[in-house]
């Protein structure tokens, strides 16, 4: 009967966001008077996977078989509904990512489950089991009525506070069978872009526009976000003109993200490049026009040229550190 | 080869979202509907893929009848003919058992959709959708080639790009840059007139999750503007007042 939640892991560690869906599970089972219980796929030492005790999870399920060493969405589904099945869970939390979605939807599909992603708040259970959820890229919200006997839920960013605790958590190895059929895709490469700060991962953001001029002119930017320990974003444009990697790209049609500290550096803010940063708790816009639409969006602003305030913004961090 | 196109009908990206009726229906005066942008690549890709190898393109939408006119647009941007599944989709699961309908009979080698739609966000329908044919599915996916039987794709992974191959059929929710967005031309505008576009009534799927209410976020507050020449006042404005740094 406990909740189950599932963890995704970056070289051997459990994300941020997934520690949040641990809290966040922990907090369900809580109100359903039963245990948390964690899956994990993939490489990770036991004491990074105790970790997910001190955000209330009571135990963790841990499948590494080298077969899943590649990010397999079909594979990591089947491990995931013979997760549940085991524990016989009701409710299961996923962080909201590509593959959470990804492997929810094939689980859902598998075991006619419920799935509401990119839930915003814990459950009111005061009539049903209702959720709220962002639609509209973050202009709005729905109330959905979750229905089924299984219910599955993908959970944005702060969409809890995540406190770390003193609880600890069983480590169990978890070997379900998997399908021949979920290995029919064969990976032939990957590149990915090593020692960067993941975007939906990071506190902080530092992201560029139009107003940069040129990818030549960068640097200012790349500077502040180094001091902040920051991670890079940019606006479609940006990416469309091929100043930086697609990957950057922030926005209705790119990555959504919700920092701490959002920077916009002389990005205008069109109404798409602020759907796709509107869940950031405090959103600061430096743009050299005042009549910029992000200033309306953002809770400080800076009317200036980039390649003045960058500079100066850089310099004050590392003075008061 | 036979694709099979799945399009969603969506407020335009630029549009304000109200509502009406106690918060109950989104207020539609005044929005324009698109093709959902991602959708609009997948199709993009297939029409590129059937010049280049033949084969046709069947669209389909789960929708009500003011999907039609991105139907037809979709027509005139390549597509051969049309489905749509007359009912207002409101659960992913839903949705996904209405094309998994329409697609069992249909001997499809490639299910393409963009890789969510703008409205909802789920991005769970193509997984669902392989799911419930038994075939795989993958997403985010911005390149596609197919040679012979099988499909040569890139889909975007955190920070980077993984490159696969596998044998079709298969499920792809797709996004740019895998195609360029076609603006249908004249010719097009015409033919799509006369293309057929079915319109069948919705299979019986149990309700496993519905909508009870929308609500709008909080408005924000006044923007702080601190001026240029003190532009460093902001560190300590994010330190003391803001507590984000």
């Amino acid at each position: 009967m406990s909740v189950l939640i599932f963890v995704e892991l970056d070289n051997g560690s459990i994300k941020k966001t997934s520690l949040e869906a641990v809290a966040y599970g922990a907090a369900v089972a809580q109100t359903q008077g039963t245990s948390a219980t964690v899956l994990a796929i993939g490489n990770a030492d036991s004491s990074e996977l105790a970790k997910a005790g001190a955000y209330g999870a009571n135990k963790v399920l841990h499948a590494n078989d080298a077969a899943l060493s590649n990010e397999n969405a079909m594979a990591y589904a089947s491990v995931l509904a013979a997760a549940i099945q085991q524990e016989g869970s009701k409710i299961v939390i996923l962080p909201k990512s590509g593959l959470s979605d990804a492997m929810g939807a094939r689980v859902a599909a598998k075991l006619g489950a419920s799935i509401v992603s990119g839930v915003t708040e814990l459950p009111d259970l005061s009539n049903g089991f209702q959720v709220k959820r962002s639609i509209y890229t973050g202009k709005a919200f729905a109330t959905v009525e979750v229905k089924g006997d299984i219910k599955i839920l993908g959970i944005k960013k702060n969409a809890i506070e995540a406190q770390e605790g003193s609880g600890t958590a069983t480590i169990e190895s978890f070997s379900p069978s998997l399908p021949e059929g979920d290995f029919t895709a064969k990976v032939i490469n990957q590149e990915k872009a090593s020692g960067e700060l993941s975007l939906t991962e990071a506190d902080i953001i530092v992201s560029g526009g139009r107003g940069m001029k040129g990818p030549e002119h960068w640097q200012p930017l790349l500077d502040l976000a180094e001091a902040l320990g920051a991670a890079t974003g940019c606006s479609k444009p940006v990416s469309d003109l091929d100043w930086r990697p697609h990957h950057e790209h922030i926005g209705q049609t790119g990555i959504k993200v919700a920092p701490n500290l959002y920077i916009a550096c002389g990005i205008s803010g069109a109404i798409q490049h602020l759907a796709g940063v509107n869940s950031s708790k405090v959103i600061v816009a430096i743009n050299k026009d005042p009549e910029a639409p992000f200033f309306k969006a953002a809770d400080y602003g800076i009317v200036g040229d980039v390649f003045d305030v960058l500079p100066r913004l850089t310099k004050a961090v590392k003075e008061s550190k | 080869m036979k694709i099979l196109v799945c399009i969603t009908n969506v407020p335009d990206t630029s549009a304000k979202i109200s509502f009406t009726d106690n918060n109950t229906k989104l207020n539609k005066a005044g929005v324009q509907y698109m093709i959902g942008p991602y959708d609009d690549y997948a199709l993009a890709r297939a029409v590129e893929l059937k010049e280049k190898s033949g084969g046709s393109i069947t669209v389909l939408n789960v929708g009500e009848a003011d999907s039609d006119p991105q139907i037809r647009k979709a027509l005139a941007i390549g597509a051969d003919d049309a489905i749509r599944v007359n009912c207002d989709p409101q659960d992913s699961y839903f949705t996904a058992a209405q094309i998994a309908a329409v697609a069992k009979d249909g001997n499809y080698d490639l299910i393409l959709m963009g890789r969510e739609s703008i409205d909802f966000n789920s991005g769970v329908v193509h997984g669902l959708v392989g799911e419930m044919l038994g075939i795989p599915s993958f997403s985010p996916v911005m390149k596609l080639d197919i040679e012979g039987n099988t499909a040569k794709f890139a889909r975007e992974i955190e920070g980077g790009k993984e490159y696969l191959e596998a044998p079709l059929p298969l499920v792809l929710g797709c996004q740019e840059p895998i195609a360029e967005w076609k603006i249908p031309n004249m010719r097009g505008i015409m033919t799509a007139r006369t293309k057929p576009l079915k319109v069948v009534e919705p299979v019986d799927v149990n309700n496993l999750a519905s909508l009870t209410a929308y609500s709008l976020p909080a408005p924000k507050g006044a923007c702080k503007m601190i001026p240029a020449d003190q532009a460093e006042t902001l560190i300590t404005l994010l330190k003391t007042e803001a507590k984000v740094l």
